[in-house]
C-alpha cells in the first residue's frame, strides 16, 4: 500500500504580533484522509495556525502548502477546495438555514441544479430538514454548529478546518458531530481539527500539541504513547483502584519512587520507579484506604501531553 | 467580481429581515426634511423687548411705536423704574431693552441731539447683531424723517424725487433673486438632501461590512474565493441604489411639500448626485477598513458627520468662517455637492458654472474611493 499522499505541509511558519511570536517556527505535515487533533493550552496558537493556512492571515516568514497550493505566495487558490469552520458561530443569524447554504452555494459558484442536490444531501447528513426555514440565529448551540457544518460542506471542500466545533455543545450533539467527522474522512476528506477534548484527540488518527506556540509533538496517538520520554526507562505506568481515591492521592505524592499520580475519576493513575513493587504500594495505603488494587497500564494521551508540556515548561524556566 | 451576486442577494435579504434600516433610512431624513424646512427659521424677528419710557411726551410714544412696528421688536412690557428695566435683561425677560430719557421730547423740540439708551442681550449673537442694526437703522429713520421736515422748512433739500420732495441723495434699490420672499426653506432644503444623502450611505455601509466583521462572518467570508471587488461592490451596491432612491423621494418632498421648484436641469443634477453618493459610500468603505466594532463605525461616523454639517455652509456661510476653517471646508465632499446643489436647483446653474465645484467633488471621490479600495483586503490583521 503506498502512503496516502501529504496535503498539508507546513515548514517553519512563524507568526508575531509585534513582539510577541504567536506561532513559532512550525514545522507539520498532514497525509489525505487523516483526522488530524490539534491540541494545546488557549492562546497557544491554535487558531492563529489554521488562520494562515486558510490563507486569511499572512504568516511573518515560513512556508506553508495545502493541497498542493501555496498559500503564503497566492492564499486565493486553496480557497475553492478547503472549508473552514470558525471556533465562533459565524453564519449571518438574520438568515434562515437554507438561505445561509444557498449564499455559501452561490459563492462557491455551485451551478443551480448541484446546489439544490448538495442541499438536500447536507440537510440529510446533518439531519436538518426539519429546519430548513428557521432562522440560523434561533437555533441551539449543536444545530447551529451542524449547520455550519453543512454550509462549510456545500463545494464538497478536500480538506476541512476545524476550529473548536464541539466547544459549549451537549455531549450528544458533540458525539454526533464526530460520528459526522469520521463520515466525511471515511468519503476522503481531510480534516484538521482542534479541540480541547482527550475523548476527541483519542479518536484522531493523528495528533499535535502546541505549547506557546511551538508544536513539542506530533504523530499518531499509540506512537506517541510509546515514546521513551514519557515512560523513562527504569519506571512505569500502574492504575490503582481503590474506594476512596482521593484520600489516597495526598498519601501517594509524599512517597518515595512515585513520580506522578493523577486521579482519573476513582483511579490513581501512577507513574512509579520500577524498584517499588505493587505489595509496598499496597502495604502504604494501608488504613487509608481498602480494597485497593494496582494493574499495570499504558499512558493516555493526556499524559503524554501531560508529561511533555511539563518538561517543555521546565526547559523555559531553565533558559 | 467573484461572489458578487451572492453578497447582493444576501444584503438585500438582510434589509428585508430589518425593518429599522429602512426606517432609518426613508423616516429620519423627512423628519429631518420637517425640522429644517419648517422649524428652523434663520431669519431674526419678534425679538422681546421692554421698554422704559420716562418722557411720557408725543415724541416718546411716536418712538416706541416705530419700535413696535418695525417687525424686528416686540414690546413685551413696560418697565416703570430704572431698575426694573435693568432687571428685565438680566431675568432673561426681554433680550432688549429701550430706555427714552425724560428730556427726550425736550432735547428734541430744542435741537439738540436726543439719546435713547438700548440694551442688547449680546449671549445669542445672531440674535443681538439682528437687533443692533434694527436700533441703528431705525433710529436712522426717524432722524432722516426729521431732517426731511426741517429741510422742507428752510427750502432747502440735499436731494430731491421728480415730484420735487426732499429725498435721499443716494437711492438704494436691492432686488432678491432666486429666493424673493427670503424663505429659509429654500436655503436649507436643497443643502439637506446632501446631508441626508451622506448620512445614509456613510451610516449604512459602514455599518453593514463592520457588522459582518463583528459576528466573525467576514472571516468566514476571507475563506471563500468571494473575489475583494465582487465582496466590495456587493456590499455597496444595494446601499447606493437605497441612497439613489431616498435622493429622488426628498427631491420631490422639496418640490412639491416645500415649493422649492428645480429651476436648473435634472439630468445634470442627477449623475452628479450619484458622483457624491459614489464619494459618500468609499467613505463608508473606508471607516469600515478602520472600525473594528459597529460602536466605533458609529463614533467615526459622527466624526466626519460633525464637520459636513458644520463646516460645509450648510448652516454657516463658509465666507464668515476664520481663514483655515474655510480652507479645512475644502477637505469636505459634502461642502462641492452643496454648491451644486444650491446652483442648480435654486440658479439654474448649468455644467460650466459649476466646474469648479465638479472638480473639486471628482478629486474627493477618487481620493476616497482609492484610499478606500486600497486599504480592504480580504485577510485579517
Amino acid at each position: 500500500m503506498t502512503p496516502a499522499p501529504i496535503v498539508i505541509d507546513v515548514d517553519r511558519l512563524t507568526r508575531r504580533y509585534g513582539a510577541k511570536i504567536v506561532v513559532d517556527q512550525l514545522t507539520l505535515q498532514v497525509p489525505q484522509s487523516a483526522v488530524f487533533g490539534f491540541l494545546g493550552p488557549n492562546g497557544s496558537g491554535k487558531t492563529t495556525l489554521i488562520r494562515m493556512m486558510c490563507g486569511v492571515l499572512r504568516p511573518s516568514s515560513g512556508r506553508a502548502r495545502v493541497l498542493d497550493c501555496d498559500v503564503v505566495a497566492d492564499p486565493e487558490r486553496v480557497k475553492r477546495s478547503i472549508g473552514y469552520m470558525s471556533q465562533k458561530f459565524s453564519l449571518y443569524a438574520d438568515l434562515s438555514v437554507e438561505e445561509n447554504m444557498d449564499f455559501y452555494g452561490r459563492i462557491y459558484d455551485v451551478p443551480r441544479a448541484r446546489l439544490r442536490q448538495r442541499k438536500r444531501e447536507l440537510l440529510d447528513l446533518v439531519g436538518m430538514h426539519e429546519f430548513q426555514r428557521q432562522l440560523a440565529g434561533t437555533l441551539s448551540g449543536g444545530w447551529k454548529q451542524r449547520l455550519a457544518l453543512a454550509c462549510a460542506l456545500i463545494h464538497e471542500p478536500r480538506m476541512l478546518f476545524l476550529d473548536e466545533p464541539t466547544a459549549g455543545i451537549d455531549p450528544v450533539a458533540r458525539r454526533d458531530l464526530w460520528d459526522l467527522l469520521f463520515e466525511l474522512s471515511g468519503r476522503g476528506v481531510t480534516l484538521f481539527v482542534t479541540t480541547h477534548y482527550m475523548d476527541e484527540a483519542e479518536r484522531c488518527t493523528h495528533v499535535g500539541y502546541i505549547y506557546l506556540g511551538r508544536l513539542i509533538v506530533c504523530g499518531r496517538p499509540e506512537e506517541l504513547k510509546q515514546m521513551p520520554e514519557i515512560t523513562p526507562a527504569g519506571t512505569r505506568r500502574e492504575e490503582l483502584r481503590c474506594t476512596q481515591p482521593s484520600a489516597a492521592l495526598p498519601k501517594l505524592r509524599g512517597l518515595p519512587g512515585v513520580r506522578d499520580v493523577t486521579l482519573f475519576g476513582d483511579a490513581l493513575h501512577l507513574l512509579i520507579d520500577d524498584s517499588l513493587t505493587e505489595k509496598a504500594l499496597l502495604e502504604h495505603l494501608h488504613g487509608v484506604c481498602a480494597h485497593a488494587s494496582v494493574q499495570p497500564m499504558d499512558p493516555s494521551l493526556e499524559d503524554v501531553f501531560v508529561t511533555l508540556s511539563r518538561r517543555e515548561a521546565a526547559r523555559d524556566h531553565a533558559a | 467580481m467573484n461572489g458578487f451576486l451572492a453578497i447582493l442577494l444576501k444584503e438585500c435579504s438582510h434589509i428585508r429581515r430589518q425593518p429599522s434600516t429602512l426606517f432609518f433610512t426613508f423616516l429620519i431624513p423627512i423628519f429631518e426634511m420637517l425640522i429644517f424646512g419648517y422649524a428652523i427659521d434663520t431669519s431674526v424677528e419678534h425679538t422681546p423687548t421692554i421698554v422704559f419710557d420716562a418722557c411720557r411726551s408725543r415724541e416718546s410714544r411716536e418712538m416706541i411705536d416705530a419700535l413696535a412696528n418695525s417687525r424686528s421688536f416686540r414690546i413685551v412690557g413696560e418697565a416703570m423704574t430704572h431698575h426694573e428695566y435693568e432687571h428685565a435683561v438680566i431675568s432673561g425677560e426681554a433680550k432688549v431693552a429701550v430706555a427714552i430719557p425724560p428730556d427726550f421730547s425736550q432735547r428734541l423740540l430744542a435741537q439738540r441731539e436726543a439719546p435713547i439708551q438700548v440694551l442688547i442681550d449680546g449671549s445669542d449673537s445672531q440674535v443681538a447683531t439682528a437687533a443692533l442694526h434694527s436700533s441703528v437703522l431705525l433710529g436712522l429713520n426717524q432722524s432722516i424723517a426729521r431732517a426731511k421736515v426741517y429741510a422742507e422748512a428752510q427750502q432747502a433739500a440735499v436731494a430731491r424725487d421728480p415730484a420735487g420732495r426732499a429725498a435721499l441723495p443716494i437711492d438704494i434699490r436691492p432686488r432678491l433673486l432666486y429666493n424673493p420672499d427670503l424663505e429659509s426653506a429654500h436655503f436649507f432644503v436643497p443643502g439637506l438632501i446632501g446631508i441626508i444623502m451622506q448620512v445614509v450611505t456613510l451610516f449604512l455601509t459602514s455599518l453593514a461590512i463592520v457588522r459582518e466583521r463583528e459576528a466573525g462572518t467576514l472571516e468566514q467570508l476571507f475563506v471563500t474565493p468571494v473575489g475583494r471587488l465582487g465582496l466590495m461592490l456587493g456590499k455597496l451596491v444595494p446601499y447606493a441604489a437605497l441612497g439613489f432612491f431616498e435622493t429622488l423621494v426628498v427631491l420631490t418632498v422639496m418640490v412639491f411639500v416645500f415649493q422649492v421648484p428645480i429651476r436648473g436641469d435634472l439630468l445634470l443634477l442627477l449623475p452628479l448626485s450619484i458622483l457624491f453618493l459614489l464619494t459618500a459610500l468609499g467613505m463608508g468603505l473606508l471607516i469600515s477598513t478602520i472600525a473594528h466594532t459597529q460602536l466605533e463605525a458609529l463614533q467615526f461616523a459622527f466624526m466626519i458627520m460633525l464637520p459636513s454639517f458644520l463646516l460645509s455652509g450648510f448652516v454657516f456661510p463658509r465666507e464668515s468662517m476664520p481663514e483655515p476653517i474655510y480652507w479645512l471646508g475644502f477637505a469636505i465632499p459634502v461642502t462641492y455637492f452643496l454648491e451644486i446643489l444650491r446652483g442648480i436647483i435654486l440658479r439654474a446653474a448649468d455644467f460650466n458654472d459649476l466646474v469648479p465645484h465638479v472638480r473639486g467633488l471628482v478629486i474627493c471621490c477618487v481620493v476616497v474611493i482609492s484610499l478606500s479600495v486600497s486599504r480592504f483586503r480580504k485577510q485579517l490583521d
